[in-house]
């Protein structure tokens, strides 16, 4: 009877739990598509991700219909069109990310990451030219998705980038007015970048990646969620340990279906990504499963404590359950993609103060939150540094990924669709940081000892 | 292969008879079988084994699901690692 246990057990969180998983990203390194002419480096560029991918979808759709559980999004990640894109004499990189946009649209996947720039130390010329070319960039294609980052704890925080992105999201905002700013909602700048991420906006392929790989991010906040109904009322070590259980099992489907993946396109496997990351579905939010924990609504004192031990209990079960974890792996907390914290901001208890705390303890950061469209740029600046400075002391990746929604104020609320969901306007400091921006510079590496 | 099939609705008679027909029609082994009331629906669970089945699995899947919606039941099959994997270290 225990195997027929086991079954409905199955069923049951695919079902009812919405157990799915996330992501299948491939990854393509762009290195040697290189060329001293733009044009004929987009159609290298173009050529390889297509004759790459042609069968992602494919063989995606096929393990949801051999295995049963429902494969969300397929996806590509490219090398960092910064470095591929360097090596032509183009003083503006768009033509660059249409081509990611027309690739993506002929093998059918929804996002493509990679018009990234890696400045955590200072800009090459190339990198100063994709981030000038970022808002249009983002305003003139649909699938494309752009990420920077800014700081690392081995080099510091990049307080020149921190500034311009300022700039460069506010103009994002503007160019994609018409649509609720919306490219912002695709644009991460991030501390601590990691090179092997399938979770979209902030994928890129790294460098020091291999020419294709399949990296699969699994989910199944709603399966935490209610495994933790089952044990109301019981210690934290019963808590801790009913997570890390529904963790392993969370990963086996997904390293089954990266393993599946990996062997029908004969490209290896790299790593399994263990995030919970919601959707704006009912039943599937990380905000609830802290609700479950004991907090009356996400954001009351106790929130950042109760996602501690979610995230470090994700990590241990599953660790486990894969041979090769890597991405970001924790519990996502992106505000318009997840119903509950889209309710706790509504009901008052969850601010961007708060948000920050959180994401001292979880995987990325401040994620999808809308903030009035009049914020200025050295705001938005100064939260990126704030984030960063949190990435880079603590050794951990963190990202920013804000929307200051044009023509939008405190009171507002607004529709991205899709996974990308929606969001109350969030109130940020009426108090000026322009001295604190303008400096400039960088902020020195962190000390790695005398850690207190 | 080894497969998973199961079987969800409003209890009723028949339901057995009908799947297993579709199984018999395409040359599926019916290996092990279970059945339960489970909050008034009646859940069955087969595991079936697909060595000399004479479609492919996508068109199984497909007579599975027909066959089921003409008694109001939803039928599902899955390779059985799905399963194997989530419970068995």
């Amino acid at each position: 009877m225990g195997k027929f246990n086991n079954i409905i057990e199955t069923i049951k969180m695919i079902e009812k739990e919405k157990l799915d998983i996330r992501t299948i990203t491939m990854g393509i390194s762009l290195l040697d598509c290189c060329d001293a002419d733009g044009k004929r480096a987009r159609k290298k560029i173009y050529d390889k991700i297509t004759r790459y991918a042609e069968k992602l979808v494919e063989v995606g759709n096929n393990i949801e219909t051999m295995y049963g559980i429902p494969i969300i999004n397929k996806r590509i990640s490219v090398t960092p069109i910064a470095l591929v894109a360097g090596a032509s004499n183009d003083d503006n990189y768009v033509e660059f990310a249409k081509t990611l946009d027309k690739a993506a649209k002929a093998v059918g996947i929804n996002f493509i990451g990679g018009f990234s720039a890696l400045v955590q130390k200072g800009y090459s010329k190339a990198d100063k030219i994709l981030i000038e070319s970022i808002p249009q960039a983002l305003a003139e294609t649909e699938r494309v998705c752009s990420s920077v980052n800014v700081g690392d704890t081995k080099s510091g925080i990049n307080m020149d980038a921190v500034r311009d992105m300022g700039k460069i999201i506010k103009k994002t905002a503007y160019l994609t007015r018409h649509s609720n700013s919306i490219g912002c909602a695709k644009l991460v700048v991030f501390a601590n970048a990691v090179e092997d991420n399938p979770f979209m906006a902030g994928a890129f392929h790294g460098v020091g990646e291999a020419e294709c790989v399949i990296n699969v991010g699994v989910s199944g906040p709603g399966v935490v969620k209610a495994a933790l109904e089952k044990v109301r009322g019981e210690s934290f070590d019963v808590v801790s340990d009913t997570i890390k259980k529904t963790a392993f099992k969370i990963t086996r489907a997904g390293q089954l279906v990266a393993m599946e993946a990996s062997r029908m396109l004969n490209v290896p496997f790299g790593i399994l990504d263990l995030s919970l990351a919601p959707t704006p579905a009912v039943g599937d939010s990380v905000a609830r499963i802290l609700e479950e924990i004991g907090i009356e609504s996400c954001g009351g004192h106790g929130t950042t404590a109760a996602l501690a031990l979610l995230n470090d209990a994700v990590k241990k079960g599953g660790i486990m359950a894969s041979s090769h974890v890597g991405g970001l792996s924790g519990a996502f907390i992106p505000v318009s993609e997840d119903e509950g914290m889209i309710n706790a901001v509504k009901a008052g208890s969850l601010n961007i103060e708060k948000l920050e705390a959180m994401t001292c303890v979880c995987s990325v950061g401040l994620d999808m939150i809308a903030i009035p469209g009049d914020t200025p740029d050295n705001t938005i600046s100064a939260i990126i540094a704030d984030e960063a400075a949190i990435g880079v002391i603590n050794k951990k990746t963190t990202a920013v990924r804000i929307i200051p929604v044009y023509g939008k104020g405190l009171g507002d609320e607004v529709e991205f669709g899709g996974l990308l969901g929606r969001a109350p306007i969030m109130a940020v400091s009426k108090f000026s940081s322009d001295n604190f921006v303008m400096r400039g510079g960088r902020i020195p590496a962190p000390v790695h000892s005398f850690k207190n | 292969m080894k497969a998973v099939i199961t079987v969800i609705g409003k209890d009723k008679i028949g339901i057995i008879a009908k799947i297993s027909k579709v199984l018999a029609e395409n040359k599926v082994n019916i290996l092990d079988i279970s059945q339960t009331i489970l909050q008034d629906y009646f859940t069955m669970i087969m595991i079936v084994e697909l060595e000399k089945m004479d479609i492919n699995f996508i068109e199984l899947k497909d007579k599975l699901h027909d066959a089921g919606e003409k008694i109001g039941m939803s039928v599902k099959i899955q390779h059985e690692d799905i399963f194997n994997v989530m419970h068995k270290i």
